[in-house]
């Protein structure tokens, strides 16, 4: 893949985006060159995650985001404040379209787990036997904490994101919803679970 | 003890204020040049920080845009 110099940045995009004719046109294209060359930087950073896709439909997933990214900055152009450059706020979308086609790429022919893969162990290499103890215990307290205290969408939300850390971008397109309703449960039970371990005695109140 | 609580604090996540995925993307752009231009960025939007630190696919999005613009 190649990555095009950076289109610059002192033009008034929103103004030549609002115009008629070629003005706005050649804003378009220029945007569009904006956006594919965040979403190949992207799917670049990435690449270890998709070891075994083919160097064509990794540039296929730098331009679907691209266009997306696109599609998305201009429905929100009403939106821009000017609270950074235009060239920094549109970057974000194109971001965000190429990471969450990778993360969606490298799970997909994976399962998503909503039961325990694996607990976290808490035990230190080399702890005495008394400390070998203490982390067994505060398994066992995390792990009932997680059965009793969380609602059953809690329990799967957690489970995949923090044990099993499936991404969020995966787990929900497997569930139909969005990363902010996600983020949210798993913040609930996080705050929940936290509340737990305090009162019993497992953790120090913040 | 550090260890131990630091896999445990790493599951359970940041406390305090968190303003979420979609303020966090709504005000990434700002975030970031505040942060490159060595302002404090977190005193202007309070809970990104901990947004980012408990969030893996914020905090790439951050990374990202951060490495982008550097």
């Amino acid at each position: 893949m190649t990555v095009t110099s950076p289109v610059p940045v002192e033009r008034n995009w929103v103004d030549s985006l609002r115009a008629d004719g070629i003005e706005r046109d050649d804003a378009l294209a220029d945007l569009h060159d904006l956006l594919l060359r965040a979403a190949r930087f992207e799917i670049g950073r990435r690449r270890a995650a998709l070891s075994h896709v083919r160097g064509e439909e990794l540039e296929d997933l730098a331009v679907q985001a691209a266009d997306d990214a696109m599609v998305a900055v201009l429905a929100k152009l009403d939106s821009y404040r000017g609270a950074s450059r235009f060239t920094t706020w549109a970057y974000k979308f194109a971001l965000l379209e190429a990471g969450v086609r990778v993360r969606r790429r490298a799970w997909q022919a994976r399962e998503v787990v909503l039961e325990p893969e694996s607990w976290p162990s808490f035990e230190d290499e080399g702890a005495s036997v008394e400390r070998g103890h203490e982390a067994a215990e505060l398994l066992g307290a995390l792990q009932s904490a997680v059965r009793e205290a969380l609602t059953p969408h809690q329990r799967e939300v957690f489970t995949a994101l923090a044990l099993n850390e499936v991404p969020i971008d995966v787990l929900s397109e497997r569930m139909g919803t969005t990363r902010g309703a996600l983020y949210k449960t798993l913040h609930d039970a996080r705050r929940k679970l936290r509340a737990e371990l305090t009162a019993t005695g497992h953790m120090e109140e913040k | 003890m550090t260890d131990r609580n630091d896999r445990l604090e790493r599951l359970l996540g940041p406390t305090g204020p968190d303003i979420g995925c979609e303020e966090c993307f709504e005000r990434l752009d700002e975030y970031v040049e505040l942060e490159l231009q060595g302002r404090d960025a977190e005193a202007r939007i309070p809970g990104m920080r901990a947004h980012l630190d408990g969030c893996p696919a914020c905090r790439e999005e951050h990374e990202s845009l951060h490495a982008l613009l550097s």
